[in-house]
């Protein structure tokens, strides 16, 4: 049994592996569907039919728009981008283990990669809208001793993230591995909608609720201050 | 060179059963997870107008409680497939 990260070839001395293939095909297949889909978009007045793609992208779009307002309140407008496009690409690289190549986020490199950028836009949206000195503070409360604990809970939030993520996904990929070695025909149909459906989408939804959640308790706290 | 193996036979060994001890530890979040959807499912029979919030709710406590489990799992995972202790023996 072999669950290791296959190497495709090598640029220089760089591996660039299966993990990293399967993430450039999504991206090309993300950006280009949405420009495919969104070429044609004009401003339409009432009268106007909207065509059904129109409808679709409409529909998706102002879902997760009032879906992250509610989440994150007013201020949470202006991560509306960095978070669906997070949901949008989760969900496609969960589902992706569906058609037989290897989820990216099957790979601690993903996972952490992006638990890291969360954890860059926390501290920095906690330092933009507390100040230095505020978001500094932040630390010794509610009283000083709590310093060294503050900081354990905040630097861990990145890692509990991305093994979370990395965890649920390699999980259900091996024990979809193993089921596949006992009964390769009709059995595994099931278990591939638990495992990859529905456990896939969750993790996604959670990963970004997280983030959301987090993002908006570091920017947050001033306004009851 | 017979001892070695035998070493390497232990190490495997137990590191197999170290692994499945270690599973045990997914008790916890499947017993903390019943218990937050059976709470989800008396606030929605309570309040059946907030069921998405409800929902949500439950799934990102359920996703945190959730940790110690993946914990647990990565670290059986690492002694099967990855394991540390058989590249002491050489």
């Amino acid at each position: 049994m072999e669950f290791d990260i296959k190497t495709i070839f090598r640029l220089g001395p760089i591996p660039i592996t299966e993990t990293v293939v399967n993430t450039w095909i999504i991206m090309v297949v993300l950006v280009v569907g949405s420009m495919i889909v969104t070429r044609r978009f004009r401003t339409a007045g009432p009268g106007d039919k909207l065509g059904t793609t129109e409808l679709v992208v409409e529909m998706i779009v102002d879902g997760l728009d009032s879906f992250i307002g509610e989440t994150m309140g007013k201020k949470g407008r202006k991560f509306v981008p960095y978070i669906s496009t997070l949901l949008l690409f989760l969900v496609v690289a969960n589902l992706v283990g569906l058609v037989g190549v290897r989820p990216p986020t099957a790979d601690l490199n993903t996972t952490l990669g992006l638990a890291t950028i969360t954890f860059i836009l926390i501290q920095g949206s906690g330092i933009r809208s507390k100040g230095i000195l505020g978001y500094i503070k932040g630390f010794f409360e509610p009283f000083p001793l709590m310093f060294p604990l503050n900081l354990i809970s905040e630097i861990s939030t990145p890692f509990s993230m991305a093994f979370r993520l990395f965890g649920n996904i390699i999980g259900g990929m091996i024990i979809m591995t193993l089921l596949y070695m006992v009964a390769p025909i009709v059995v595994p149909v099931i278990p591939h909608v638990y495992f990859d459906l529905f456990s896939g989408i969750i993790q996604a939804f959670i990963f970004t609720m997280l983030t959301m959640v987090f993002v908006s308790m570091a920017i947050d706290e001033e306004e009851e201050e | 060179m017979n001892d070695l193996l035998l070493a390497k036979a232990i190490v495997l060994g137990l590191s197999a059963l170290g692994a499945g001890i270690g599973m045990i530890a997914g008790l916890g979040p499947g017993i903390g997870q019943g218990y937050a959807a059976g709470k989800g499912a008396e606030a929605v029979g309570r309040q059946p107008e907030a069921a998405g919030r409800i929902t949500q709710t439950m799934l990102l406590g359920q996703a945190v409680a959730e940790t110690t489990g993946i914990y647990s799992l990565l670290i059986a995972l690492i002694l099967l497939f990855a394991n540390p202790l058989i590249r002491l023996l050489s």
